[in-house]
């Protein structure tokens, strides 16, 4: 879903980076305040995961791959203001070294992939484990794995709308594409959660930021 | 450190394996390709080193991707580890 140099109007870009860096520096500002040495490698590995799982892109259908975005996991494990700061380590790694998106569309792209997928996961998680009876963990995962996902690829298709590179009816393509490819993104995340659960639910229980 | 060692190896080990993965369109480009802005895509305004996960001259061999990917893997956790490190200190809050 990294959005390349030219799909995006200057416009559209420069807020979308003004957007970003705000989001960013805010999610800095708590980390700061919350943030303990202890946490320290928990973010660091995250990080690492989710960079080395988003190089795997797998077969969906109809001649398309995804792969592994890991905002829901990042938000769930970490907490949404770490969780959108490893996020953006990653796809900021990505755009300047390995060029996985544009630099022009940077801001967009860590909008979508790093600050909103994870604020959604964590929105669907907390009100999953809001539910009376707590809900079943790996359920609610799965749908903040796939909401994440879906929200991001909508709000990547609104800015490719607002250039004016596509109607209306790149927000229907890009839902009917991501809600596929969302569903190995919650594959992903409950396998990775339930796994960390059962070998080190130790991991799972510090706490987050 | 010692308890998120086994997580890094396997974060490693995907990065070993990145050059194995499916190299179809993913959804945003085959959404491109379908709704006709593939086009639109502009030569980057910016050089990268290792564009697509590749070392430039070797982009068709598995062992250079292979090592493209745990480098590649360690750098993000070496700048997220400093990162966070460095806001740990600052704020000086948190757990014990």
């Amino acid at each position: 879903m990294h959005i390349p140099d030219g799909y995006l109007s200057p416009a559209v870009w420069l807020a979308m980076d003004v957007v970003a860096v705000g989001a960013v520096a805010g999610s800095a500002r708590v980390v700061e305040k919350r943030l303990g040495e202890r946490q320290v490698p928990a973010l660091a590995v995250t990080a690492a995961f989710i960079f080395a799982a988003q190089m795997i892109n797998f077969p969906v259908a109809a001649g398309m791959s995804g792969h592994l975005l890991g905002g829901a996991l990042a938000g769930i494990l970490l907490g949404p203001w770490s969780g959108t700061l490893v996020m953006t380590t990653v796809v900021t790694t990505q755009c300047l070294l390995f060029r996985d998106g544009g630099l022009t569309a940077l801001g967009a792209n860590v909008f979508n992939m790093a600050i909103l997928s994870v604020l959604a996961g964590c929105a669907v998680w907390r009100a999953g484990g809001a539910l009376p009876g707590k809900g079943n963990p790996r359920a609610v995962a799965f749908a903040a794995a796939w909401v994440s996902v879906v929200l991001a690829a909508l709000a990547a298709g609104l800015q490719l709308f607002l250039s004016g590179r596509a109607g209306p009816v790149v927000l229907a393509a890009m839902l009917a594409a991501h809600a596929l490819i969302g569903i190995g993104e919650g594959l992903v995340t409950t396998a990775a959660l339930s796994t960390l659960g059962s070998v080190r639910p130790d991991l799972l229980e510090a706490e987050r930021v | 450190m010692r308890r998120w060692r086994p997580i890094l190896i396997l974060a490693l080990a995907l990065g070993a394996l990145s050059p194995f993965a499916s190299s179809l369109p993913d959804g945003l480009e085959r959404v491109a390709e379908r709704l006709g802005f593939a086009a639109r895509q502009a030569e980057p305004v910016a050089p990268a080193p290792l564009p697509d996960y590749a070392l430039p001259g070797h982009e068709e061999s598995r062992p250079a991707g292979a090592l493209v990917g745990i480098a590649g893997t360690l750098l993000v956790f070496g700048l997220a580890y400093t990162g966070a490190r460095l806001l740990a200190r600052k704020g000086g809050g948190g757990l014990p």
